[in-house]
């Protein structure tokens, strides 16, 4: 096919989004999502094909480079594409949300004065990620991986007259520059370890990598791949939000809804557990790295699951769930279930990308209100919104039969079998998870559309059903929230979809384990109906209805009894006081200290302006010698004569 | 053959002639005209270069001083001709830049950057050690008038301090200079690199040279004198001051330092290594406090540097530990993009803070807040520079610190750790500054009031930006023109002199 379809796939969003942001008044606002639906839209059909390709008997992988970026030293960075089958399952879900996303702005973003902007920067967006995907080297790689970071960071602060939203933006960037930092240190090392950048060479040579070793610290040598991939994941804590660089991604609601949906629940923070399913031929010579992915991955899923709980904001609800869902996708990549995790990855896209349109649907309808407890009854309003939301939610918890049924499922039990350090760990907390995650699902879902009302008293008789472009997203992403798991669990999974684009040590071959007892995605279900997660979920969603449908004073009894577990989760197990109060201004003072006492105390005061006072001083001593008088001069020129002969004479002798 | 310098110097005079007769818009055409057309004639020096040898090209050669065997002799390699390059690109914008906000005396105000730019111009393309010390020299003059006329109100004590700080340094290089002559029978700095040297004389010469350059680069803890320099400089000083003077103390480290005393470069550079990580991690964080904007710009433009140094002097470290010499070709080739980048990014970014005082006639930070508002072509080109000024992929900003950051780490891993801290230290002081700066709510009436940028200084930040985007997503032509002088100067340094 050659790379001019991959160069169309990236271009297309990208000069829809120039032609968009540049285009002015020329452009107007029906031009400007004219041009970037139809940008993303042919992307998104282009994806289709190459997946189609991918999937045909026979197929390679796409390997190939554009054009050089520079050669020094003998090392030649290239911009190129490397699509397999797991890139091409990437572009397609990337592309998909996106489009489903840049229809839904239409309506979302109606009124606002930025629409045009708006559009230009999500299609920007869907450029980046491409890129990242798509890469078939790591410069580039970090290209878009800092690309996702800086629409991110301008699409968080888009309403820039809002202090909480431009402050959001900051802490995102900076929280996902700590783990860029990360992110290069580990670059750096596999080019010094391996002399390239490009990842067939790069993959090509891992197997050596596992046995070399580096000091960091002098008289402690480890394993080169371990330090390589820990530096890696540091990156990607960042990017898909682990603890604890997950800060940034609750505060990032502050930015518009779809792109809540779009980059900070479908795709962009999805682009850490890319990068490690990725980079799995390294990650599989490293003994220690997998074992903390997956003790951070199982911590993040439960300890955020437990903050969603106590969240009044329908979107941090929904964003606390995706924090918990990306721990459960960073443990499976752990137990080296990459297939799993991928998997996850792609169900979550849909069906967290439907919950946060959803979302983005009452919202609007209410006139911009996110307080849940100001909601409620809403199901006779809103029946479209009502029954995706009802869907997704089920597909969220891990309803036998959904998408995220399979998946989920695949992972708890993929994790159940292994056997590296923490596995037991890892599977209690992902135990635990599933009970809380149906708990704070459905204790969004009664508490905004079952009950009474609580609306504020001029909403009341006003609500309506969102226009077409809303819901038609809504409903698309419904059915394949629903609909993604079951036809494709058994080649994705278990049936070597990936091929060679993912690396396996048979040591750790978890999912080949799991796929011995796999007879078809209705054993699978059949099996799931008497397991544990299950009945989990089950008393998760019993537990919600009873507290706020049955007994609706009950939570507040509970608050009460348990008031210090409560503030504990309300303040977020006070990790931003920990951010903002000790760390940033830590760092803020000694920039000071270094500033007063450095700069200006030390080298200006004493050095600069000291020596400034010293020559000052000589002058002024060298002025009274000045005297004008004929006699002292002749005097110290006898006195000088008399020394300067006196030596001479003394060298002689 | 090409004359250029000759002909950059013929027209700064016509350019102060012009000026002589008093104000009006003539001279300013004049000038710019001048200035332009110095432009056009450099641009060969980029298509008609030859990329495959590391020797001088466009060379001019005649006797000057006969009796001390002083030439003019001038010729550019890889390392100089991007900044001759540089230097003619950067200043017709900066008088352009200039066209209003000067009041005082713009005829002389024009005519001063002119004999600046063939001063720096000689500096660059001077391969007679001697001559390259009068230019280096002569330059301060009109540097030190364009601060002292034109400036702040505290001008006084920071063109003393500039002045001061930059002579002492070059007192001790003309020393060294004499020194070599009297051992090479010669002033060509080629000569010099043939040279042979004890270690004891190496040692005094790198120190007598490091100090001459340090002050320019600036590293720490010699940088003091950037902060004010920039505060009090006019707007077109500070792009001047920061885009290209800078420079020279780099480039002098790979044409003197490096290639002359190879053996005492090798001894010192872990000294040289330790002050570049210092200004790295200590400045970052300096500039993460600082109130005034052009502070913080010129703090930055400190840690910038620091990978300038840092990436060339890696080179006795790789090839220490590994006994070859991978890495040390791209750390040098780093450090040379990370000045041609820091000369568009700083540049820009003190002509940005150039269109705020113009409007609003302060420095403070705290004093605007929603610029965007008012002004959103202004900030869409400021938030592009800080995002250079970040090093994001994409701008020019990255490419020399990537390529420095993964070379250190073949010298070293904590090497890497620490310089690799500027992505989050620079996103720290640069974005900060932005948000209260750009975002937000409109702060004030001042605020309120601004103007968006006019034809004129569109015309200035758009040239830079498009220069600043080309070099990041594609520095391959740029890397290739240095690509045989880095390769000769490995070579070269590589051997002992002993």
């Amino acid at each position: 096919m050659g790379s001019n379809i991959y160069i169309a796939i990236v271009l297309c969003p990208l000069l829809a989004s120039l032609v968009a942001g540049l285009g002015g008044r020329l452009v107007g606002r029906s031009g400007a999502h004219a041009v970037t639906i139809a940008g993303v839209g042919v992307s998104f059909l282009l994806s289709l094909l190459v997946l189609r390709d991918q999937l045909a008997p026979g197929s390679e992988p796409f390997n190939e480079s554009v054009y050089t970026w520079l050669v020094t030293d003998g090392v030649r960075i290239q911009v190129g594409f490397l699509v397999d089958t797991l890139t091409a399952l990437m572009m397609v879900v990337v592309t998909f949300v996106s489009l489903m996303v840049h229809i839904y702005t239409i309506g979302y973003m109606h009124d606002d004065p930025g629409y045009q902007r708006f559009f230009s920067y999500i299609s920007l967006f869907t450029f980046a990620m491409l890129m990242l995907v798509m890469a078939n080297n790591f410069m580039q790689l970090f290209f878009g991986w800092e690309g996702v970071g800086l629409v991110s960071y301008l699409l968080i602060g888009f309403w820039y007259t809002r202090p909480t939203a431009i402050f959001a933006s900051l802490k995102a960037f900076m929280i996902n520059r700590i783990g860029d930092f990360g992110f290069i240190v580990g670059i750096a090392m596999v080019l010094a370890h391996t002399g390239s950048l490009d990842y067939q060479q790069v993959f090509a040579q891992s197997a050596a990598l596992g046995g070399m070793q580096i000091e960091v610290f002098a008289g402690m040598p480890w394993s080169v791949a371990t330090v390589t991939c820990l530096a890696l994941f540091v990156g990607a804590m960042a990017k898909s939000a682990q603890m604890p660089l997950h800060a940034w991604l609750p505060d990032s609601m502050e930015g518009p809804t779809p792109i809540s949906a779009l980059i900070h629940a479908a795709t962009m923070v999805t682009a850490g557990v890319f990068m490690v399913a990725r980079m799995s031929p390294l990650f599989e010579q490293s003994e220690t790295a997998p074992a903390v992915v997956m003790a951070i991955g199982a911590t993040t899923a439960l300890l955020t699951g437990f903050i969603g709980i106590v969240q009044n904001d329908i979107k941090r609800v929904v964003a606390y769930s995706t924090l918990s869902q990306l721990g459960y996708m960073t443990a499976a990549l752990g137990a080296s279930a990459y297939a799993a995790g991928i998997f996850h990855l792609m169900t979550h896209a849909f069906f967290k990308a439907l919950l946060f349109l959803a979302a983005g649907s009452v919202i609007v309808a209410l006139h911009h209100e996110q307080d849940m407890r100001k909601m409620g009854g809403l199901r006779h309003h809103m029946p479209i919104t009502y029954w995706t939301t009802l869907l997704g939610s089920l597909a969220l918890i891990g309803f036998p039969g959904f998408s995220g049924f399979f998946s989920k499922d695949a992972i708890i039990e993929a994790v159940g079998l292994s056997s590296i350090p923490g596995a037991g760990y890892a599977y209690l907390c992902l135990l635990i998870g599933v009970f809380v995650t149906a708990l704070y699902s459905f204790r969004m879902f009664f508490l905004v559309f079952h009950g009474e009302e609580r609306l504020d008293a001029e909403l009341r008789g006003h609500v309506r059903e969102s226009p077409l472009v809303i819901t038609l997203p809504l409903v698309l992403l419904a059915v394949a929230s629903v609909a993604s798991g079951w036809p494709f669990i058994e080649s994705v999974v278990f049936g070597g979809y990936f091929g060679g684009s993912i690396v396996v040590d048979p040591a750790h071959a978890v999912l080949d384990e799991l796929g011995r007892e796999f007879h078809g995605p209705g054993a699978f279900v059949l099996h799931g109906l008497l397991g544990m997660p299950l009945l989990l979920a089950a008393a998760g969603v019993a537990v919600a209805w009873y507290a706020y449908m049955k007994e609706p004073s009950l939570p507040g009894r509970v608050r009460r009894k348990a008031s210090v577990l409560y503030t504990l989760l309300v303040n977020k197990y006070y990790l931003d006081d920990l951010n903002e109060k000790v760390i940033v201004r830590g760092t803020r003072g000694v920039g000071t200290l270094l500033w007063r006492v450095g700069d200006m105390f030390l080298i200006d005061g004493a050095v600069v302006n000291g020596s400034a006072r010293v020559v000052d001083w000589v002058a002024g001593r060298m002025r009274r010698g000045q005297t004008g008088y004929l006699y002292h001069y002749a005097f110290a020129m006898v006195i000088g004569l008399s020394i300067l002969l006196g030596w001479i004479l003394f060298k002689r002798a | 053959m090409i004359a250029l310098p000759i002909l950059g110097g013929i027209l700064v005079l016509l350019g102060d002639r012009a000026s002589g007769k008093g104000g009006g818009s003539l001279q300013r055409w004049v000038g710019l005209l001048a200035s332009v057309a110095t432009f056009v004639a450099s641009i060969p020096l980029w298509t008609r270069f030859d990329r495959t040898t590391a020797a001088m090209q466009f060379v001019e050669r005649h006797a000057w001083i006969p009796m001390f065997k002083v030439e003019y002799f001038l010729g550019v390699d890889g390392f100089s001709m991007p900044l001759i390059l540089l230097t003619t690109f950067l200043t017709p914008l900066v008088l352009i830049a200039s066209w209003d906000s000067i009041k005082l005396r713009q005829g002389q105000y024009f005519a001063t950057f002119l004999f600046l730019e063939g001063l720096m111009i000689g500096v660059f393309a001077a391969l007679d050690a001697l001559l390259f010390y009068v230019f280096w020299e002569a330059m301060l003059i009109p540097m030190f008038v364009i601060i002292g006329v034109w400036g702040g109100a505290r001008r006084v004590y920071a063109t003393v301090k500039f002045f001061l700080y930059t002579f002492l340094g070059s007192v001790l290089m003309l020393v060294a200079v004499i020194y070599l002559y009297s051992r090479a029978g010669s002033y060509s700095i080629l000569d010099f690199h043939a040279l042979p040297l004890s270690i004891t004389e190496q040692v005094w010469i790198f120190l007598a040279f490091l100090v001459a350059f340090a002050v320019k680069v600036p590293m720490w803890p010699v940088h003091t004198w950037l902060p004010d320099a920039h505060v009090e400089a006019p707007a077109g000083g500070s792009v001047i001051l920061a885009a290209i003077l800078l420079k020279m103390g780099g480039y002098g480290l790979l044409r003197f330092s490096l290639p002359v005393v190879p053996d005492a470069s090798a001894l010192l550079a872990p000294m040289v290594i330790a002050l570049s990580l210092i200004a790295i991690v200590y400045i970052g964080l300096v500039a993460m406090v600082q109130k005034d904007m052009k502070k913080l710009i010129a703090y930055s433009s400190v840690a910038h540097m620091g990978f300038v140094t840092l990436g060339i002097f890696i080179a006795w470290t790789i090839f220490g530990r590994t006994g070859d010499t991978p890495g040390i070709a791209m750390g040098i080739t780093g450090g040379m993009v990370q000045m041609i980048s820091h000369g568009f990014v700083s540049g820009a970014l003190f002509f940005c803070m150039g269109v705020l005082y113009d409007r609003l006639h302060t420095r403070e930070i705290a004093a605007y807040g929603g610029v965007v508002n008012t002004m959103p072509h202004f900030a869409a080109f400021m938030v592009l520079f800080a995002m250079a000024n970040v090093g994001l992929p994409g701008t020019s900003g990255f490419v020399g610190e990537f390529l420095v950051i993964l070379a250190s780490l073949q010298a070293n891993f904590w090497y890497s750790v620490l310089a690799a801290t500027a992505l989050i230290t620079s996103a720290g002081y640069t974005l900060w500054m932005i948000k209260r700066v750009i975002f937000g709510a409109v702060a004030n009436e001042g605020v309120a009031g601004m103007p968006d940028l006019n034809g004129r200084e569109f015309l200035v930040l758009g040239a830079i930006a498009a220069g600043v985007l080309l070099l990041g997503l594609w520095p391959a032509p740029l890397v290739e023109v240095l690509s045989a002088s880095v390769d000769n100067l490995t070579t070269q340094i590589m051997q002992s002199k002993l």
